[in-house]
């Protein structure tokens, strides 16, 4: 009774308390890969994770509305470009979340700050989007090249890997994680002994790979992604190459990629990545329900979406409006974060988000208890050491 | 010891191998190709999608039904060529009195139908498989690591592409076929069962294609988009050997996995067009392929 009570009285003094309450409205646009090599690592579970952060946000008793739309960019810039135009025009988007794929999200970025919204980048990998490139209404949040080079690069260097040969998808994104990298490796005293530029994409990788053994090197850098990682990886294992000593790097490689190759093959492999489900109680419960919803365990992409939106969502009710990008963007640069996916987070004035990163080791089939029961944690990187100090140009929070 | 351009002579040894293995994937491709081109006059787009499709049937297989590698090396064919006979007697044989364009609009369809199903319910990512527990492991051959399921690849598309070879070219039921291809009226009218050759012709290159796809499984990533990647290069291979020859296919496919295996070594970033660089000289030189007959 008392609680039924409770209830009424609460709702009653919602529904009394709603025009008092901002009357926010907000529509985030989810701009990834739905059909191509990256869907299954961004593609509709990003949608699944933006969905989770307004429902967890607890939006609608804020007095904030939030419609969510998504689209599939084909990992192609034109295309890209042409759905953030409408979005910001003609759909009334205030932000656009995900955007793998570093070519498109440059071009959405640039974009972006034209129309002043705000871009949320979680699944693309490069650094120019808080360098080079960098905008005010640009926040780049899970990961970028340059933290995957000085996780796995520096990680596998100092444990003695000092000869690297580089397997280097032939295009933009490859080039630049393999120069991350191949610095790193000279930093930490190492050297590279030889690179193969391979086209993309590619299935057969034996030529490449045995390129690689006859160089002497003692790691092998796999500056690629998805299925062209996947086969290399294979076919590594196919002809005795991790067997007689040789250490594969996998530069970027998912949860997604190494559940594709199942535990028997990836076994041993060192990765970096921002979140993994199983790291503790809130990783694993928010995982779990994820899990539900979408069929798969999240990949460090999808939880960025999650945690990007949570931190946006927070700023937007800060600065009691979403049209002004820059503004809000501006917000999410002078609040902490303590996110239950990646734990404290703070934006940096180009918009670089700082956080931990880890190294994760793929579990041998006998330590793996389940489908998704894949890595171990080895080590925590501190987002100082991670990401790439900021370039005194791109600090939009002095001007 | 002499060096080749700098390439030690025990590294082109491993490349030459290498390409061979490669070879093997187009030979067995393009031999069903070019049996479906030679004997039905279809240019069967939907022959990377079939190939795929094989590789997930050796993986479903397996994970439905407990049902191993080897089986799978006869099972896989037979479901992806009786399925590719259900497609032959629901649309293609429909088809047969128009022009190839129409055959080939409705395989490219199909393909990509079949894959965005097969993305649909499996992602993109891909799935794993295993190499069979006898075929693990591998030679040491001095020059190189081969590892025995890639000398088993070689083993098994040398049979299958001399096998296809012999029953058509050598056989009274070869002989049948081209002679039905030549002018299905009069050997109808020996009472030889046109149609249904002509369906079994197009179920067999069909599965020529899934068991490609299950050589490939244990060696490539298992995903939706393996055939699509495949397709265009197997295509060149057809073109190269000329449309419809058996023979010119078989040959072609091992020589151009040779090739593009040593351009690997050369210069590895041309070697994804090296292929289509010689479809342009050959089809410039000699317009119906090394061995086309002129039509």
């Amino acid at each position: 009774m008392i609680k039924k009570l409770a209830i009424s009285t609460a709702a009653m003094a919602a529904v009394i308390g709603a025009p008092a309450l901002a009357d926010i409205t907000v529509k985030l646009g989810v701009l990834n890969d739905r059909s191509g090599v990256y869907a299954d690592l961004s593609g509709e579970g990003s949608v699944v994770a933006a969905r989770m952060a307004v429902e967890d946000f607890k939006a609608k008793d804020k007095g904030i509305t939030v419609d969510i739309i998504s689209a599939d960019h084909q990992n192609k810039p034109d295309i890209g470009s042409n759905i953030a135009r409408q979005w910001y025009d003609v759909d009334g988007v205030n932000a656009i979340l995900d955007v793998p794929t570093s070519s498109v999200a440059l071009a959405v970025a640039d974009i972006t700050a034209e129309k002043n919204g705000v871009l949320i980048d979680s699944g693309a990998g490069s650094t120019a989007l808080t360098r080079e490139q960098c905008r005010p209404t640009t926040i780049h949040w899970t990961y970028d090249t340059a933290a995957l080079a000085n996780g796995t690069g520096a990680a596998m260097t100092k444990a003695g890997g000092k000869k690297w040969f580089f397997l280097t998808a032939d295009y933009a994104f490859g080039h630049s994680l393999e120069e991350n990298t191949a610095t790193v490796v000279k930093a930490n005293g190492g050297e590279v002994v030889g690179t193969v530029n391979v086209p993309f994409p590619a299935t057969d990788f034996s030529s490449f790979l045995l390129q690689a053994q006859g160089s002497g090197a003692n790691v092998i850098g796999l500056a690629n992604a998805g299925g062209d990682t996947v086969n290399a990886i294979k076919q590594a294992a196919e002809f005795g190459i991790t067997q007689a000593g040789q250490k594969l790097a996998a530069l970027l490689f998912f949860v997604t990629d190494v559940h594709a190759l199942g535990p028997q093959t990836a076994q041993g492999l060192s990765l970096t990545e921002a979140f993994y489900w199983d790291q503790n109680d809130a990783t694993r419960a928010w995982s779990k329900r994820f899990m539900d919803t979408h069929g798969a365990q999240p990949t460090m992409v999808q939880a960025g979406v999650y945690s990007g939106t949570m931190a946006y969502l927070a700023a937007v009710e800060a600065v009691g409006s979403a049209a002004d990008g820059k503004a809000v963007a501006a917000k999410m640069k002078e609040m902490d974060f303590d996110d239950p996916l990646f734990g404290k987070v703070k934006v940096r004035g180009d918009g670089r988000a700082i956080h931990d990163m880890y190294l994760f080791e793929v579990k041998t089939p006998d330590q793996s208890k389940g489908e998704w029961d894949l890595y171990n944690q080895i080590s925590s990187i501190s987002g100082e050491d991670a990401f790439l100090p900021m370039l005194d140009e791109c600090d939009f929070t002095k001007k | 010891m002499f060096e080749l351009l700098g390439i030690p002579p025990q590294v082109l040894l491993g490349q030459l191998l290498l390409g061979l293995i490669n070879g093997s994937f187009y030979a067995v491709l393009s031999l069903g190709l070019a049996v479906i081109f030679g004997l039905l006059n279809i240019i069967n787009f939907a022959h990377g999608a079939l190939y795929m499709a094989g590789a997930f049937v050796a993986w479903m297989l397996l994970n439905y039904l407990g049902i191993g590698y080897w089986p799978a090396l006869i099972l896989a064919p037979l479901i992806v060529g009786a399925f590719g006979i259900v497609l032959e007697r629901t649309m293609l044989s429909r088809l047969y009195h128009l022009d190839h364009l129409y055959s080939l609009l409705l395989t490219f369809g199909l393909a990509l139908i079949i894959q965005g199903l097969f993305r649909n319910y499996y992602g993109i990512s891909g799935l794993p498989y295993q190499i069979p527990a006898a075929l693990s492991g591998g030679q040491n051959l001095g020059f190189m690591f081969l590892p025995n399921y890639r000398a088993w690849v070689v083993v098994a598309s040398v049979i299958v592409c001399f096998g296809t070879w012999f029953i058509i070219e050598k056989t009274r039921l070869g002989a049948y076929l081209r002679a039905a291809t030549e002018n299905p009226v009069l050997v109808g009218a020996f009472g030889v069962n046109v149609p249904l050759m002509i369906m079994l012709t197009y179920g067999f290159g069909v599965a020529l294609a899934g068991f490609a796809g299950v050589l490939a499984a244990p060696i490539y990533s298992v995903n939706p988009n393996m055939g699509e990647q495949l397709i265009i290069v197997v295509f060149a291979v057809v073109v190269i050997g000329g449309m419809g020859s058996i023979m010119g296919a078989i040959v072609t496919g091992y020589m151009l996995g040779i090739i593009e295996g040593l351009t690997r070594v050369f210069y590895p970033e041309g070697s994804a067009v090296v292929i289509f660089i010689i479809m342009a000289i050959v089809l410039l030189i000699k317009p119906d392929g090394l061995f086309g007959r002129p039509a």
